[in-house]
């Protein structure tokens, strides 16, 4: 069971690398327009761009562009890490990407951290006492901010906590401070859906036969919480943070073009204007890669939790 | 289907957007993208309802031509992920075998990348095209649609009920339309409503980022992106495409709300 879903998620990889590996490929071959005048511009700035910088950048293409004409060469070097330089900073990418990719990470934690500081005390809390106050006000509250798109939530809090009432820097990089705002908004997205995860999951396992026999051997809650719920909790609810991977990757992308965030989702977005191909490739590669390593983490939790696998 | 409340205001939310986005054209004339540069960030009056941009154009005929644009290009996605999705998820059923595995491993591939980034990079490829975004969004979303389609399919194929009807000499549609049709009706509908919110989700949110369509094009993520630097001096104006988006999101939600036990 374990080497299968293991050997699903290698499977999973590979498609990651040809997926990428193709599709920069036909972008290269599609590309309208010149590309040296796009890089050059992206080098020097639009207004400072002239006809013998971007007879330069020209030169240092023909060479990159005819070897990597073969698409096989292409793969294999994709298969290497091996990106290159980046066609507008002129840094070789892996080590741009070192970079962003701790900071995309350290992103990404706190905002999960943040998710499961969030979503277990209240989703625990609401299953326990369905249908009390603190639950229907959850489900409103829920349903509410499930309708709001992470951009806009973010942009809403930038508007709100930044500019009228001064808490919060709207941008910036390097302090905790500037880790709220971000941060907060994925993992408020993220809460939204998740608190009635939680507690679906706490209800079901609050219902259940295992749990009032729990009662009736004179366990006291907290103790019954802790020895016959959490467990049980777990399997459902670190199945459903897995699914929420696909959605912290976009919401990355997003949220670090909103914030300015250093990370590989900036990266990307301003590759792909740029038209960086080694960076659209790497910072893709690196998001994908990242995707199902992540998930192959989950299925083994899952496995660990409930070596019984029926729900992985 | 007993429509509850929230059903009901759902539908009705969504037939006023959808009311305000393709009918107001053929009352109000105003025209997206004309700029009147003495009336830059005017505020709502009673001569323009929704007040004037940053570059003087009038708000009203720009959201419209925004909610026509997500509408219009969600449900072109979504139509084309249905069809791709429940054709393949039928015979995938059915036939089994190596065509299953085939189409499976297919589905598979679409998704071994988040689906964002595989509509980014498809819209690196040809920028300003509605056809990517087209075809990067509907590639995500006909998984979903195959793989229940599928799942919920197998059990009726090998069901007595089908092998009689095959036993009786009936036709293959006729098999489709009167066994495996109304076991997929009704979870086809939860379906499309969620794909279709993600889709416009995913329109929007590439318009942010501006990789979507491109200026002048009135597009409710592109909007916010241009209305944001003008949030102090004209909150007014950034609030309309967010409201509008939301708005659409929760008719939808609403729609697909299950009763609560």
């Amino acid at each position: 069971m374990m080497i299968k879903l293991l050997g699903w998620r290698l499977a999973q990889a590979v498609f990651v690398v040809l997926a990428v590996g193709l599709l920069t490929w036909f972008l290269v071959q599609a590309l309208p327009g010149d590309m040296a005048w796009r890089i050059a511009s992206g080098r020097y700035g639009y207004d400072r761009v002239d006809a013998s910088a971007v007879a330069r950048v020209q030169q240092e293409l023909s060479g990159s562009l005819q070897q990597g004409s073969a698409l096989l060469h292409w793969l294999y070097d994709l298969l290497q890490f091996n990106f290159g330089r980046s066609l507008v900073s002129g840094e070789p990418v892996m080590d741009e990407l070192r970079w962003q990719l701790s900071q995309t990470l350290a992103l990404a934690g706190t905002s999960l951290l943040l998710t499961i500081l969030l979503t277990l005390p209240l989703g625990i809390w609401a299953g326990c006492h369905a249908n009390g106050k603190l639950d229907r006000a959850l489900f409103w509250l829920s349903a509410l901010l499930k309708s709001v798109p992470h951009f806009a939530l973010g942009m809403l809090l930038i508007v709100l906590l930044a500019l009228q009432l001064d808490w919060l820097p709207s941008a910036g990089h390097g302090e905790l401070r500037h880790f709220l705002l971000p941060s907060l908004t994925l993992a408020l997205s993220l809460t939204a859906v998740g608190v009635r995860v939680v507690r679906e999951a706490t209800y079901q396992v609050v219902t259940s036969g295992y749990y009032r026999w729990g009662a009736q051997k004179g366990l006291a809650p907290a103790t019954r919480l802790r020895r016959h719920g959490v467990r049980n909790l777990a399997s459902p609810v670190l199945t459903w943070f897995g699914m929420q991977f696909v959605w912290l990757v976009e919401g990355v992308v997003v949220v670090e073009t909103l914030f300015a965030w250093p990370g590989m989702g900036h990266a990307l977005v301003h590759a792909i204007f740029a038209r960086d191909v080694p960076v659209i490739q790497a910072s893709a590669m690196a998001l994908g890669l990242l995707f199902v390593l992540l998930n192959m983490l989950v299925d083994a939790g899952c496995y660990l939790l409930d070596p019984r696998g029926a729900r992985a | 289907m007993s429509l509850s409340i929230s059903r009901l205001m759902g539908l009705l939310m969504l037939c006023l957007l959808l009311g305000f986005a393709f009918l107001l054209p053929l009352i109000d004339r105003g025209d997206p993208l004309e700029q009147d540069l003495l009336r830059i960030l005017h505020a709502p009056s009673s001569g323009s309802l929704l007040g004037f941009d940053h570059l003087g154009r009038d708000m009203l005929p720009r959201l419209s031509a925004a909610l026509r644009l997500s509408l219009g290009l969600a449900a072109l996605c979504v139509m084309s992920a249905m069809m791709a999705g429940v054709v393949t998820g039928v015979f995938s059923a059915v036939y089994g075998g190596w065509l299953d595995r085939l189409i499976s491993l297919l589905g598979d591939m679409c998704l071994a990348l988040p689906g964002l980034l595989l509509v980014l990079l498809l819209a690196a490829i040809a920028p300003d095209s509605p056809g990517m975004l087209w075809l990067g969004i509907s590639l995500v979303l006909w998984v979903e649609f195959f793989r229940v389609t599928r799942a919920t399919l197998r059990p009726i194929v090998h069901a007595p009920g089908m092998q009689a009807s095959r036993l009786l000499g009936f036709s293959a549609f006729y098999r489709f339309r009167r066994h495996l049709w109304p076991a997929l009706a009704p979870i086809l509908m939860t379906l499309i409503l969620f794909s279709f919110s993600s889709a416009i989700m995913a329109v929007s949110a590439l318009g942010f980022i501006s990789v979507g369509v491109r200026p002048p094009t009135p597009e409710l993520g592109l909007m916010m992106t241009e209305l944001l630097p003008f949030a102090w001096e004209a909150p007014w104006l950034l609030l309309q495409p967010v409201t509008a988006l939301f708005l659409l999101l929760i008719s939808l939600n609403l729609l697909m709300h299950k009763e609560r036990k």
